[in-house]
């Protein structure tokens, strides 16, 4: 079955009305798609460490548990990073939600099929490591049902989302490693975080 | 247990932690650890996080940092070579880093396999931008971890303490084998 939803919309959708959703993108497109959307203070978007943004969304989730978390990622990132789907479940953080935008491909690198394009089914896994709410979302019919579960379901909760393998224009978030974290804390916990 | 085990580094390791205010501690299980480890898990006031492999450490502690917690990391040397990447992170956004290393591969190691990544350990750490402080006595560990909680929080270093295998005790091939 071929994908039909654009990851663009997808993350669109996801980060409309985001209202105080703190959001962690995961190097690769996410971060790109996420800056499409508008750049957001309380995004932290990744320029590096693949494999490690579900796990920055659960450090988030644990000292945070209050707020709702977002970790949006690629397929090729969270397969680099895929026991932290048995970490976050050990934990089960209530206000986690990891949404994988998956486009079978390593789009970055010169879009090179993922083991997701060769049948592998990471909601199975997530289910599998103990994320029992884990799901594969294929149709825009599905998407505000997955919109209100980022913003409600008791986590952790996880969806793989099967979306068109385009190569699209970059949009780039800032740069600058200081800069996003000291935004995204000033951002979340008032200007007592610049002298914690 | 090695006569210098006398002094008990682990609850000393432990309470110094808590008076920090570290409440999230994220471990791949070292033997030398094993103690503060149960200490860590028996305790309400800490959110203890076992990891699949030291790499989640890292961004475990920087998602908690954005979220205004303190948090240390609990490794094996071999541990250290999982997460070099992702210290680039840590470098670039200059997230606070505390880890507490239990050395293998040095002092009577038995185990040849150890010995690479053990011998590498403090030069990989340093060539991140990491400081790397030892500690070779029990009764050296606790002020070592004091000093690197402050380094950390108060002047946002990355920040190793290296517990010597002098100090968790050599064993015999058997007594690993029995472990
Ligand atoms: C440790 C490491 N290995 C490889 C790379 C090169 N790299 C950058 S992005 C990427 C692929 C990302 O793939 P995916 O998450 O599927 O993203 P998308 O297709 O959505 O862009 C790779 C392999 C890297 N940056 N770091």
């Amino acid at each position: 079955m071929s994908a039909t939803m654009k990851r663009r919309d997808v993350v669109k959708t996801l980060l409309a009305e985001r209202g105080d959703l703190l959001v962690v993108t995961g190097l690769g497109s996410a971060t790109w798609d996420a800056a499409a959307a508008g750049d957001h203070v309380l995004t932290f978007p990744m320029w590096g460490a693949m494999g490690n943004a579900a796990m920055v969304g659960l450090g988030l989730a644990l000292a945070r548990p209050e707020r709702r978390v977002l970790v949006l990622t690629g397929d090729g990132e969270m397969l680099m990073g895929i026991g932290s789907l048995a970490t976050i479940a050990v934990q089960k953080p209530a206000n986690l939600a990891i949404v994988v935008i998956d486009n079978e491909h390593f789009g970055e690198t010169g879009m090179q099929k993922t083991h997701t394009a060769h049948g592998m089914d990471m909601a199975a896994v997530a289910k599998g490591c103990g994320i029992a709410d884990s799901h594969v979302v294929r149709s825009a019919a599905e998407l505000p049902a997955l919109v209100k579960a980022t913003r409600t379901a008791r986590g952790p909760y996880f969806a793989q989302v099967k979306v068109v393998a385009e190569k699209l224009a970059l949009t780039l978030p800032p740069r600058d490693g200081g800069l996003l974290k000291a935004r995204f804390r000033r951002a979340l916990l008032g200007e007592s975080a610049d002298t914690q | 247990m090695s006569a210098t085990a006398s002094v008990d580094w682990s609850l000393a390791v432990h309470r110094t932690l808590k008076d920090a205010g570290v409440k999230i501690v994220g471990y791949v299980p070292d033997g030398g650890h094993k103690r503060l480890i149960e200490l860590c898990h028996a305790d309400a006031g800490m959110q203890t996080v076992v990891m699949t492999t030291e790499e989640e450490g890292i961004g475990l502690i920087s998602g908690a940092w954005l979220g205004g917690e303190k948090s240390a990391l609990l490794m094996q040397s071999s541990g250290v070579g999982n997460i070099i990447n992702c210290l680039g992170m840590v470098a670039e956004c200059r997230f606070p880093l505390v880890m507490l290393i239990t050395m293998r591969g040095e002092y009577g190691e038995f185990n040849p396999w150890q010995v690479p990544m053990g011998q590498a350990t403090q030069s990989v750490l340093e060539d991140m931008g990491v400081v790397v402080q030892r500690a070779d006595a029990p009764e050296a560990i606790e002020s070592a971890v004091n000093a690197a909680l402050r380094l950390a929080y108060n002047s946002y270093c990355a920040v190793a303490v290296l517990i010597g295998q002098r100090v968790i005790g050599i064993k015999s091939f058997q007594e690993q084998v029995n472990q």
